[in-house]
């Protein structure tokens, strides 16, 4: 019997066309967008000004604070401008443009392929350097990963995890990091592990994803204390704290950081990124992303630059097709609709879906007939339908007790309502204006 | 016989010392109410709409009661008719305020500002703002799901299905503010009635700078600040790329009107331009003479 978490959960179908894809490198944008606020937490503060040359490397924006990240540069070329541009949300957010002129790098950053195994830098030194790289969680949340390497005094971290599941459909950037790049983890999670001074790491990795369990049970077999657990295909399972669960069967307390129960989950591609950044110097400004959708004729996976629009991305996968409804940034249960294709890659973009008409459209809501359905698959425990009322109703302190806030936002009670209620908008809703109310009382 | 006696004494004298008690104890714990209370909560509207600024009308009788001085309460649903009343009642001076009414400071209908995107998801302003800018390169504008509308109490409000933006019944309307504060985009402004209904506003909330205004809807105030050059009595005030007239200052001459390349400031109430406008000099104090 295969590990998974306790609480709720759904079955959508997991559609990963992508998944035979081989990571191809996207050619170079003649121009990029790169957003100052690309992470949880300050925006980064702009260092360039219009005219300004850089090199691909080199810090753009300087982190705002602690819960905050570097920007670097991600191609070399001429600032253009620092302007306001539309992001994925279609609020103007500042950012800096840059015209690509051929592609130099900063002389500090190792470019070879080779595999550097020996780790020179103390823990201290790779939590800086993490830092300085600006390395954010690349599963969609961008929370800035110096952070969590770095545990509240008092608190140990006893497993570190690493988080392979990809619960979400379609994508598989993930999947195709760990077949492609298997050997660069592996030291990724050394590095990490020697950071948090662990001795022991898990990779959780769904058992949809066969070859990446068995490549990596190969790899892993001559390390001492790393090893592959895989589970029971369930989402949303790449949740942290659905993770946590899986792997340790310990439920991570409400209000609370995982490092309560002595875990630190990092997704696989932010790994990847810590790899290069300790041993190679390399800042994050590259990532995988994933271009799919039932009506892509070109389903794949691309390494493109930080900042490189949508459309490109959309065009080297064969193109936008006619009847398209709907294109997503991130996963089909997560994601966001894109209001525009100009919108860049940023660190948290882990895919790009195209869906044809058919396939966009919301279906009418209709009223609650009191199933229990969304109560039942939810996996942080909580009853969306109540707090779908209470926040429609203004019932704010209602709903702090309910514990809006655990909502992980995972969209299962939307998924599952058979009455299409638009559940997790309200919940959404409920949880800053709950915030809100948090925030004024401190 | 006797025991029939005896159980009607008995419960007759316990009926009695219950009764003793009762009136002792209402004695003892009397909680003493100013009837004038209930006088004022009488005249008052009893609408309960919290546009006073206070939880229903009885929070308000009792605060006017309380109050020693009640010039900046006002009711805004029963206007001075109500607050005279209430004057008289408590012996009190009451404050002259002036009349609001609610304005929608946007005018970007589906021809003025084209849809870029379509939105599906809950209707309500509120779950969409929290999501995204917005179906139009606007993102500071009316999203046009109602929740204003659904805000009045009065009826004071529709959403007119061509535009697909709010109107306001400037009769029903008696500015409870209800609709200001569901309107996440802070479109709708309290803003004095006027004379005669007459006003003058911006109407667009657009912070993007001009260009980038403009290209996302025709009539945006793009911040150029002609109509600040041209107020002759410093209403007019240009910040973040937007224009806004202080309707304390403004004596409503209409010279900024004209003179927005945007269209973006709207009269409201007044009649058509006449050839020769009237004289600027106190406009406000006789707006009757002027046609």
């Amino acid at each position: 019997m295969l590990k998974t978490f306790s609480i709720g959960g759904i079955h959508p179908a997991d559609r990963k066309i992508s998944a035979e894809k081989s990571i191809e490198v996207l050619p170079l944008p003649k121009r990029v967008v790169v957003p100052v606020a690309q992470h949880i937490g300050a925006p980064a503060k702009t260092e360039v000004k219009k005219g300004d040359l850089v090199k691909a490397g080199q810090v753009i924006a300087k982190s705002g604070g602690f819960v905050s990240a570097n920007i670097h540069s991600p191609v070399s070329g001429k600032v253009f401008k620092l302007d306001e541009v539309v992001d994925a949300s279609g609020y103007r957010k500042p950012a800096v443009i840059i015209d690509v002129e051929g592609d130099e790098w900063e002389e500090s950053i190792d470019r070879s392929e080779t595999l550097k195994t020996e780790i020179t830098l103390s823990p201290e030194e790779i939590v800086k350097k993490v830092g300085e790289m600006g390395i954010v969680g690349m599963g969609g949340a961008t929370f800035p990963a110096h952070v969590k390497l770095a545990p509240p005094p008092g608190k140990k971290c006893k497993v570190l995890i690493i988080n392979g599941v990809e619960c979400e459909p379609f994508l598989t950037s993930d999947h195709r990091v760990m077949l492609e790049k298997g050997d660069e983890l592996i030291v990724g999670i050394k590095i990490l592990m020697k950071a948090l001074h662990v001795d022991r790491a898990v990779i959780g990795i769904e058992n949809n994803k066969p070859d990446a369990i068995k490549h990596l049970e190969q790899l892993t077999k001559k390390e001492q204390g790393i090893e592959v657990q895989p589970l029971k295909v369930q989402y949303p399972q790449g949740g942290e704290k659905q993770l946590i669960d899986a792997v340790t069967g310990r439920q991570v307390p409400s209000g609370k950081l995982p490092i309560e129960v002595g875990a630190v989950v990092h997704n696989v591609g932010t790994t990847l990124a810590v790899y290069e950044a300790v041993q190679k110097n390399k800042p994050l400004i590259e990532r995988v992303v994933t271009v799919t959708g039932p009506g892509i004729s070109k389903p794949s996976n691309f390494l493109a630059r930080i900042g490189t629009p949508v459309s490109q991305l959309i065009e080297a996968a064969g193109g936008l097709p006619n009847n398209t409804g709907k294109v997503i940034g991130g996963g089909p249960m997560m994601g966001k609709a894109l209001a525009s294709l100009d919108v860049p890659v940023t660190k948290g973009s882990s895919g790009i879906l195209v869906f044809p008409q058919e396939e966009a459209h919301r279906k009418p809501m209709e009223n609650c007939i009191r199933c229990g359905k969304c109560v039942s698959v939810c996996p942080m425990g909580l009853e969306p339908y109540l707090l779908m009322i209470e926040t429609e109703k203004e019932l704010f302190d209602r709903a702090e007790g309910d514990n809006i806030m655990d909502c992980i936002e995972c969209g299962s009670c939307s998924f599952t309502c058979p009455a299409n209620r638009p559940l997790l908008d309200y919940i959404r809703l409920g949880k800053g204006k709950v915030g809100q109310i948090i925030r004024n009382r401190n | 016989m006797s025991i029939v006696l005896i159980t009607i004494l008995t419960l007759a004298g316990l009926g009695a010392l219950a009764a003793v008690i009762l009136y002792l104890a209402s004695q003892k714990f009397k909680v003493f109410e100013d009837p004038r209370i209930d006088q004022v909560e009488e005249a008052l509207p009893a609408a309960n709409c919290g546009g006073c600024g206070f939880p229903g009308c009885r929070a308000f009788a009792e605060a006017l009661v309380k109050a020693d001085d009640i010039s900046d309460l006002n009711c805004p649903v029963g206007g001075p008719d109500v607050m005279s009343t209430v004057a008289e009642i408590l012996g009190k001076e009451v404050g002259k305020t002036d009349p609001m009414v609610a304005v929608v400071r946007c005018n970007g209908t589906c021809e003025h500002r084209p849809r870029l995107n379509e939105y599906e998801g809950a209707t309500s302003c509120a779950v969409a703002a929290a999501l995204y800018g917005g179906e139009t390169g606007c993102s500071f504008g009316c999203y046009g799901l109602g929740d204003c509308v659904e805000a009045c109490d009065f009826e004071a409000m529709y959403m007119d299905e061509e535009t697909g933006l709010p109107v306001i019944i400037e009769d029903n309307c008696v500015a409870c503010g209800a609709c200001v504060d569901a309107c996440p985009k802070d479109i709708i402004e309290l803003r004095k009635k006027g004379p005669k209904s007459r006003r003058i506003f911006v109407s667009c909330v657009n912070q993007d700078k001009g260009a980038v205004a403009k290209k996302a809807c025709d009539v945006a105030c793009i911040g150029c600040g002609k109509c600040e050059k041209v107020c002759p009595f410093d209403a007019i005030t240009i910040e973040n790329n937007l224009a806004y007239i202080d309707y304390d200052k403004c004596r409503l001459c209409r010279k900024c009107v004209p003179v927005c390349p945007t269209n973006a400031i709207h009269e409201i109430n007044f009649p058509p331009p006449k050839p020769k406008p009237a004289k600027e000099e106190e406009p406000a104090n006789t707006p009757a003479s002027s046609n």
